[in-house]
């Protein structure tokens, strides 16, 4: 089994952004790729062992009151199905976590343990002001993108 | 502050992404229109659709007379590009006709002049990783081919075009058009346009350049005006162009992810 932690900083307004990625087999309920934590608002890259991959709505965790999770529809894909779950203090995204993702087959999991993070780094970096967008990223995953629009929606973002 | 809308569209084999920092009452609206336009150029110029015009015409099916009025003018544009490259740019990779390598970009760059005419000043469209800026700065991550999740620079600047050729997210997928192998030698290349140069030509050029080589691309990049170039080879080194750092933002360090090892 292997295990990523990708790491990236900018040191110009010392926001620390942490991906880790634990691949599993198979689509799992867990948490499997967080990112998230900036200024260490948040942390709830562990709070979710029993991981509710179908439900969706709200569900406050005992953070700061205004800190709460929105999980998005689980979006199919050629590959199967992508799910996410994202924290939000206030209207910012301080993580989002991957729930359910594609894990047939070794290509697969290529693909996703590249272009999820990069997709993660997106997501919370566009708000951070440090990165727009990632050229190079081709094989961006339409269903994270349409799970995350949904949990957003669901936030009323 | 008015918050940046975003948009997906999984069109092309890959996912379009929108950021429009200047949104009006009309932009979802535009952003409809967008993406219908995006499924209608993939309708007509998919090689890998049997029922596009491009699939007919290569197949004989049908003259270019009865072609979508688009088709003359995209292949026009694939012989300029390939003149421009030195023929290392071909609409035949592989022998069938596929222009993909001219219409991804420009398609592109349709989106980003849709948005322009609706008003917007402030926005950034992505096609599967390739990337149109208008306004600005806006701060472009370059994915890292070696490193998954990382980033090999972030480039910043107003109205740029960013294109990215590489082996780590579809491998060996660039032919050698002189020998019809797989092109080696670079893990990904990075060429950065000016405001006037556009994506289209960006995109292609990064797909031709990428085919050379890194001597060759490096020597060409910098001896043609409006284009930098970033280079990783398959060892990790990088290498540009000298005009490359005008487009490193002040704070932002080639080397941005390892920061964090600190």
């Amino acid at each position: 089994m292997r295990r990523a932690v990708v790491s990236s900083a900018a040191t110009a307004a010392g926001i620390v952004l942490l991906l880790s990625l634990k691949p599993h087999g198979g689509a799992g309920a867990a948490p499997v790729i967080s990112s998230g934590g900036t200024g260490g608002a948040t942390d709830t890259s562990s709070g979710s062992s029993s991981g509710s991959a179908g439900s969706s709505g709200s569900s406050g965790s005992s953070g700061s009151s205004s800190t709460r999770t929105v999980t998005g529809d689980a979006a199919n894909t050629r590959y199967g199905p992508v799910q996410v779950k994202v924290t939000l203090d206030g209207s910012r995204i301080t993580n989002v976590d991957v729930i359910q993702y594609p894990s047939n087959d070794h290509r697969d999991q290529e693909i996703n343990s590249y272009a999820l993070p990069l997709l993660n780094q997106e997501a919370i970096a566009a708000q951070s002001a440090q990165i727009d967008v990632v050229s190079g990223a081709t094989y961006t995953s339409a269903g994270y993108t349409r799970s995350l629009q949904s949990a957003l929606d669901k936030a009323g973002r | 502050m008015t918050p940046v809308l975003r948009r997906a569209e999984p069109v092309m084999g890959t996912v379009f992404s929108f950021a429009v920092r200047d949104p009006g009452p009309d932009t979802a609206q535009v952003l409809d229109r967008i993406a219908e336009r995006l499924h209608r150029i993939d309708a007509v110029f998919s090689p890998y659709r049997t029922d596009s015009d491009i699939s007919r015409l290569d197949r004989g099916e049908l003259g270019l007379d009865a072609c979508d009025p688009q088709v003359p003018a995209v292949l026009a544009a694939c012989r300029e590009v390939a003149a421009e490259t030195d023929g290392w740019f071909t609409e035949r990779p592989g022998g069938r006709l596929d222009p993909s390598g001219w219409v991804k970009g420009w398609a592109i760059e349709e989106a980003a002049r849709m948005l322009h005419a609706s008003g917007s000043r402030e926005h950034c469209v992505s096609g599967g990783g390739d990337v149109q800026t208008a306004g600005g700065p806006w701060r472009v991550g370059v994915a890292h081919p070696l490193r998954p999740g990382r980033l090999a620079a972030v480039l910043g600047g107003r109205g740029l075009a960013v294109a990215t050729s590489g082996t780590a997210e579809r491998g060996a997928h660039v032919v050698d058009p002189h020998t019809g192998r797989p092109a080696g030698g670079l893990a990904s290349l990075t060429l950065v346009g000016d405001p006037g140069t556009g994506i289209a030509r960006t995109d292609a050029w990064t797909t031709a350049a990428f085919a050379m080589g890194p001597d060759r691309a490096l020597a060409w990049a910098a001896r043609r005006p409006g284009v930098e170039a970033l280079a990783v080879l398959p060892d990790g080194t990088k290498r540009w162009t000298d005009g490359l750092p005008r487009h490193l933002p002040p704070a932002g360090p080639a080397d941005w992810h390892p920061a964090a090892a600190s």
